[in-house]
């Protein structure tokens, strides 16, 4: 293991995991006033394998999203790299540091937002928050003034800083939280949901923002979300991470490729064919009036179209690939299936 | 495997510019309620007025001059002392704050920054106490001023200075020993009962509710010792009887001394014990939770 003094040099990866696992005892309670009663006298408890054995490298400069269902384990992986939590087994550096080591020579150079967690002083402007972690940070007054100055101006938020956290809506909040979190120009960025709960228009202002300020200081950023809209717009590699096991691991280009079987097509007729006639085609999805919308499988799209337009009049057609969203729920899915069988073997075995 | 639950290393103290720049953004959070803040530091004066009231019935009942050695005008000049004392030493919000950063989870944060959790907590309470000095200090001034009568003369510059010092020093006990209650909060989810047995243990022990040397004439059954030979085992009285009895004079000379060497030992083992409860605690919450 590398010595958690030395930096990493410039082909090293930023971060390096191996084998991670972190597993929690939680406690197992009945519901119900009997259940309650029989707590004071027996607890019983179990326990969650939250990450079980993952393995990961990123250079520098990557931005990479972690996807998984709700309880897969991705803000376990986040908290493991910011040193919060630490592993049941496993090895993790993050800038030639162990995370949980907590060491200020690390903590001075990486960045945690965890959602709604806010760093931000609730009853106070978030200038002074931002004046805190100049002095947290130390950084020297003509550096912060300037990073901060760019920041405010970069998510247009300068008439939000001197007014009181607590009276901004949950979008202004969030782009206060990224300045804050951005102010000492941390090397790697971890952003857990950091778009959850925000409408469209902040959305875009945060992934433009993050673009910019990733791709000018080439920060390393791993960001974990349920948005498939942040992963187009920001990362080209996505790690699936389900039940505690990454699952894929690739571009976001590889994972429609590999995961979807088919595309989907939609046909504006004149005179609307036989439900009979669709279905010889592929399986129909929807069905509105004169138009039908329905899945094709991508090695027929080249044979099945030129029969379709030369039995019938169409006045318009569209073949776009599956949303990601599907094409992500089947990976969880499939995920989840593979995790059932094997716990169902190993039942069985034992 | 490397370093799971080992310590976090970094400085336990900002510099003076992070002092001051925590100090001013505790004092602007803490004026943020200008309205609970004004309500809550004016009245604190109020309970001064009953004890007055209390202990002038309670003489006329007794038809005597003394109770315990102290007279009216000692109690009185013992409640307005144990008010500045306590004034000092009573830190409201700080364990239950800690534990409830706990549990919500706000404690992460400094985890991930550079900054020692209990260093920022005391800047924080520093700036707490020198707003309320600030806005107590007229009031404060006005009372001792009025009740000035009830006082025995001033007592000598070295007497003063020793006053002073055991203020200092039951400030910062008291703050350690509440934010080791806090630290508790890592192993079990709610403090709150704890902070009540605290609470009581403080009133009844540090000579907040009477003057601690009336439980020397109680002896403890069975034994040669008396119920003040067990107080004084405690570090309680640190906090409100201790700094009084020196103003009042009935602590003197090499007992001075010894009592402020006693006193310095009680913050030393309190900040080490709240040192060890949040490394444990962090470490503990590391490998349990977060």
């Amino acid at each position: 293991m590398i010595s958690s003094l030395s930096a990493p040099g410039p082909q090293q990866p930023v971060i390096d995991v191996h084998g991670l696992a972190k597993h929690y005892r939680v406690a197992d309670k009945r519901e119900g006033i009997s259940g309650s009663i029989r707590g004071l006298f027996h607890r019983s408890s179990r326990t969650v394998e939250a990450l079980r054995g993952v393995s990961l490298s990123v250079d520098p400069g990557e931005f990479v999203a972690i996807l998984g269902p709700n309880g897969a384990g991705k803000t376990t992986f986040l908290k493991l790299l910011s040193g919060i939590i630490t592993p049941t087994t496993g090895t993790a550096e993050v800038l030639g540091h162990v995370p949980w080591q907590r060491h200020d020579d690390f903590r001075r150079r990486f960045a945690l937002v965890m959602g709604q967690k806010n760093q931000l002083w609730w009853d106070l402007p978030a200038a002074e928050s931002f004046r805190l972690h100049q002095v947290i940070y130390r950084l020297d007054r003509e550096r912060f003034e300037r990073t901060r100055d760019e920041l405010v101006d970069l998510l247009d938020v300068g008439r939000l800083i001197h007014q009181p956290v607590r009276e901004l809506s949950l979008g202004e909040r969030m782009k206060l939280e990224l300045i804050a979190a951005l102010l000492h120009e941390p090397e790697v960025l971890l952003l857990d949901e950091p778009t959850i709960g925000l409408d469209v228009v902040a959305q875009h202002s945060i992934h433009a923002f993050l673009r910019k300020v990733q791709t000018e200081r080439g920060t390393t950023v791993l960001l974990t979300t349920h948005y498939m809209k942040d992963v187009a717009a920001l990362c080209r590699r996505v790690v699936v991470i389900t039940h505690g096991r990454i699952l894929y691991d690739g571009t976001l280009a590889e994972i429609v490729d590999r995961f979807t079987t088919h595309k989907i097509v939609t046909l504006d007729f004149e005179q609307p064919p036989s439900e009979a006639t669709v279905a010889s085609w592929g399986y129909p999805v929807e069905r509105d009036g004169p138009q039908v919308r329905l899945r094709i499988d991508r090695e027929r799209i080249a044979e099945t179209l030129p029969k379709v337009l030369a039995g019938h009049s169409v006045l318009d057609v569209t073949v776009e690939d599956v949303p990601l969203e599907d094409v992500i729920a089947d990976l969880f899915r499939a995920g989840r299936d593979s995790n059932d069988a094997e716990t169902a073997a190993h039942e069985a075995r034992s | 495997m490397s370093g799971a639950g080992s310590y976090t290393r970094h400085q336990l103290f900002p510099s003076w510019h992070g002092w001051t720049t925590m100090l001013s953004i505790s004092v602007a959070d803490r004026l943020a309620h200008r309205g609970d803040f004004f309500v809550g530091t004016l009245f604190r004066f109020l309970p001064i007025v009953t004890q007055i009231f209390l202990w002038t019935a309670v003489f006329s009942a007794a038809g005597t001059g003394t109770i315990a050695g102290y007279s009216r005008n000692d109690f009185v000049a013992y409640y307005l002392l144990t008010m500045m004392a306590r004034s000092f030493s009573s830190m409201p919000g700080l364990a239950g704050g800690i534990a409830r950063s706990v549990r919500d989870g706000s404690v992460k944060k400094y985890l991930v920054q550079p900054v020692d959790y209990v260093g920022f907590l005391m800047a924080a309470r520093v700036a707490h106490k020198l707003v309320y000095f600030a806005i107590a200090a007229t009031p404060f001034g006005l009372m001792f001023f009025l009740c000035r009568s009830f006082f025995p003369p001033m007592p000598e510059i070295p007497v003063i200075v020793a006053f002073l010092a055991t203020l200092v020093m039951s400030f910062l006990l008291g703050f350690f020993l509440e934010a080791t209650l806090g630290m508790l909060g890592f192993w079990v989810l709610e403090v709150s009962s704890l902070i009540f047995v605290y609470m009581l243990a403080q009133y009844l022990l540090s000579g907040h509710m009477f003057p601690l040397d009336m439980l020397d004439s109680i002896s403890l059954a069975g034994s040669a010792y008396t119920l003040g030979d067990l107080v004084q085992l405690l570090p309680f009285q640190y906090t409100a009887y201790f700094p009084c009895a020196v103003w009042l004079g009935k602590i003197q000379g090499a007992e001075l001394a010894y009592g402020l060497i006693i006193e310095a030992v009680w913050v030393v083992v309190a900040a080490v014990a709240c040192r060890i409860a949040f490394l444990r605690g962090t470490r503990r919450y590391s490998a349990y939770g977060g």
